[in-house]
């Protein structure tokens, strides 16, 4: 951690920071040392962050010009598309944004597991992350019933539903959940209300991720601890404020083409067609982002079971830490789990894959060998491997494989392994 | 094997996009050279006040578009009417207002202001006139369709005899690409149905090819603007993106370390 003993300059400065030290915690970020080796992959937290000021953002303009009511919301909808002033512009800005924070933030998760961010002393920064994502995810799915189109309803009617899988009280915690005995007005004004809620709750939770975070500092793709500050660091600003600001640039082109060029590829076409409790689209598919999950609900017969797999597959994250027995953080030194790492992202792809498609056939046996997979990854293979694991040998420091002065064979293999990376 | 894996993830990830949204098209959807698709995508003016003409002529009796305002037809990005002619566009529907002082409801022609005259007066009338089938608002129609344009220009075109040995009930008819290949709505375009007043010859191609346009614009009106801020925003992008790159390498050349 940098010094705490700043002393501003000017004398209203001192004056202030002694009541209420901004100042410090501004030279805290400035000069918070950083690991010098961090890759791309670690330019995800700042794009998330400003993915979730985007989406606080424009999600202010639309709740102006959204009327939350199952008679108004879907014209409201396109009262924005057509007539406020760039109304299309901040909802489908708005729209793909939660696409694309799905889709950092899942880069972000798969980071850490690489990398081993998860392991002591971070646990409580991946328990507070796991908990961000729990949120983005009802966030998200609520946000998704705001526009009031089939698969807005229909989504919202196979959610909540699962609550029903509940024993003795679900039905009941189904009624009071939807305000009635379906989804209607009641649901939607109450889905509205959170909805607006959530966003503040996770922007609370990331100050504590970032708060956790510049406790033990960042861990790096050497996955080793280092002194702090040391020449193994560089200060946040400018070296890793220039770099995030790069990454983030990159990554508002891919934005960008999607905002402007196929703002409705991420979508489903249903979501067009105002909803309508009558009729019951053909296939109800969830947003992209959700779909491995889906795929495991999906895969087990008995509906209870289905929704406890669902849930276990999100909070067995939380327990990873504790479930991986490997001391070594970083994939670069362990080959073994490097190879199963990657088993685990195409089984997730796989997961994502099924999830769209019907439950039936191959597609469902596909999807239970996934499900099993995904759970064994987590309940086996981790617990054994950090046991059996012959990991290579880590090198002293991060100078040490970069300035290539390595005293054995060993870490400059590492060397080629990190630039690989 | 790693590599194997890595490339095989990433393969799988770029392909399965294409295999989820495409999956489900049994027929290949007839398409036409659309005006509107791809980055500098624009609507053909004379295109959208000829669907103009054949949604009015033809569509207009059953399907509404209720988030239309007359208006609309001569704003920027759209057919493009001058305001005289959207005026008089306007000017040739009753539009129910009130009430008045003495609290009665009244007829009065429409203004620009107001939205597109409905065909029915609700969703119970235009049932019982069309044999229990409600015709869709088409307002976005185009967007509320998977195959979007491509997909609406082939239902257009895609009546035929049904195969033999299938049975249809009275008021149904057959078409090849709509979903379950059975549509309550007559086929409703014949050779030389509208006459066009800039001379185009009106085939069935060319009907469907100029309503179509004309749905798409209804659904999505800003769509040439979103283009064109669109270019722009991304080569604004590029060139930011190149100049903080080399301002990044020039701030850490100040360690000796790679960036």
């Amino acid at each position: 951690m940098s010094e705490h003993n700043y002393q501003p300059k000017s004398k209203f400065g001192k004056w202030f920071n002694d009541r209420l030290p901004l100042l410090t915690l501004a030279n805290h970020l400035t000069d918070y040392p950083t690991p010098k080796n961090l890759n791309y992959w670690w330019t995800f937290g700042g794009i998330l962050t400003f993915c979730l000021i985007t989406q606080i953002i424009t999600g202010l303009v639309l709740a102006m010009h959204y009327i939350a009511h199952a008679d108004l919301a879907f014209s409201s909808v396109e009262h924005i598309m057509r007539d406020v002033n760039y109304g299309w512009l901040i909802r489908y800005i708005h729209a793909n944004g939660a696409s694309m924070f799905f889709l950092a933030v899942y880069i972000h998760i798969f980071r850490s597991l690489f990398y081993g961010s998860y392991k002591a002393p971070r646990e409580i920064i991946w328990i507070l992350g796991i908990m961000i994502y729990l949120l983005m995810m009802a966030a998200a799915f609520m946000g998704y019933v705001l526009p009031w189109g089939q698969m807005s309803f229909w989504g919202a009617t196979v959610i909540t539903n699962l609550f029903s899988a509940i024993p003795l009280v679900g039905e009941s915690i189904t009624t009071w959940l939807w305000g009635g005995y379906s989804v209607d007005n009641p649901t939607l004004t109450r889905f509205f209300t959170l909805h607006y809620l959530i966003p503040f709750l996770i922007l609370g939770l990331v100050v504590l991720h970032i708060w956790a975070l510049h406790v033990p500092g960042n861990n790096n793709p050497i996955g080793i601890d280092i002194k702090k500050p040391s020449k193994d660091t560089v200060s946040f600003h400018p070296y890793i404020v220039v770099k995030d600001l790069f990454a983030l640039l990159l990554f508002l082109i891919l934005f960008a083409f999607f905002v402007f060029y196929s703002p409705n590829v991420l979508g489903h076409a249903d979501n067009y067609i105002e909803a309508n409790p009558l009729v019951t689209p053909a296939h109800i598919v969830p947003e992209w982002y959700l779909l491995p999950f889906y795929a495991i609900l999906r895969s087990i017969p008995d509906k209870l079971m289905g929704v406890i797999a669902m849930l276990s597959a999100i909070l067995i994250l939380a327990a990873l830490p504790w479930l991986d027995t490997s001391k070594i953080r970083s994939a670069v030194f362990r080959p073994l789990y490097k190879q199963f790492y990657w088993i685990l992202v195409l089984d997730v792809l796989i997961l994502g894959y099924v999830g769209a498609m019907p439950a039936e056939g191959l597609y469902l046996l596909i999807a239970r060998i996934g499900t099993a997979y995904y759970f064994a990854h987590f309940l086996i293979i981790l617990p054994i491997l950090g046991k059996v694991e012959k990991t290579l040998p880590l090198p002293m420091s991060i100078s040490e494989p970069i300035l290539g002065g390595s005293l054995n064979a060993e870490p400059a293999r590492s060397k080629e392994d990190f630039q690989k990376l | 094997m790693l590599k194997f894996i890595k490339y095989f993830s990433l393969i799988f990830f770029l392909i399965s996009g294409n295999i989820v949204s495409s999956a489900e098209n049994t027929e290949k959807l007839l398409t036409t050279d659309w005006t509107f698709k791809g980055p500098f995508g624009k609507f053909d003016r004379a295109s959208l006040q000829r669907g103009y003409q054949v949604y009015q002529e033809v569509c207009a009796s059953c399907h509404s578009l209720k988030y239309m305002s007359y208006r609309n037809l001569s704003e920027e990005g759209g057919p493009e009417f001058s305001v005289q002619e959207a005026k008089a566009i306007a000017a040739n529907f009753e539009i129910l207002d009130g009430p008045n002082p003495e609290g009665e409801m009244f007829t009065r022609p429409a203004r620009l202001s107001d939205k597109f005259a409905m065909p029915y007066a609700n969703e119970e009338e235009a049932k019982s006139a069309n044999g229990g089938a409600y015709p869709p608002d088409m307002s976005v129609l185009v967007k509320a369709r998977k195959g979007g344009a491509d997909y609406v220009y082939s239902v257009l075109l895609g009546y035929q005899d049904p195969p033999v040995g299938m049975k249809l009930d009275d008021g149904v008819h057959y078409n090849k690409y709509m979903y379950g290949n059975k549509i309550k709505m007559p086929a409703p375009l014949s050779e030389g149905l509208v006459e066009y007043a800039d001379g185009t010859i009106a085939t069935e191609q060319q009907m469907a090819k100029d309503v179509v346009s004309f749905l798409m614009w209804t659904a999505e009106p800003h769509l040439e603007q979103r283009h064109k801020i669109g270019f722009r925003a991304i080569v604004y992008l590029i060139i930011l993106s190149i100049l903080v790159y080399f301002s990044m390498k020039k701030i850490w050349s100040r360690i000796e370390t790679e960036v």
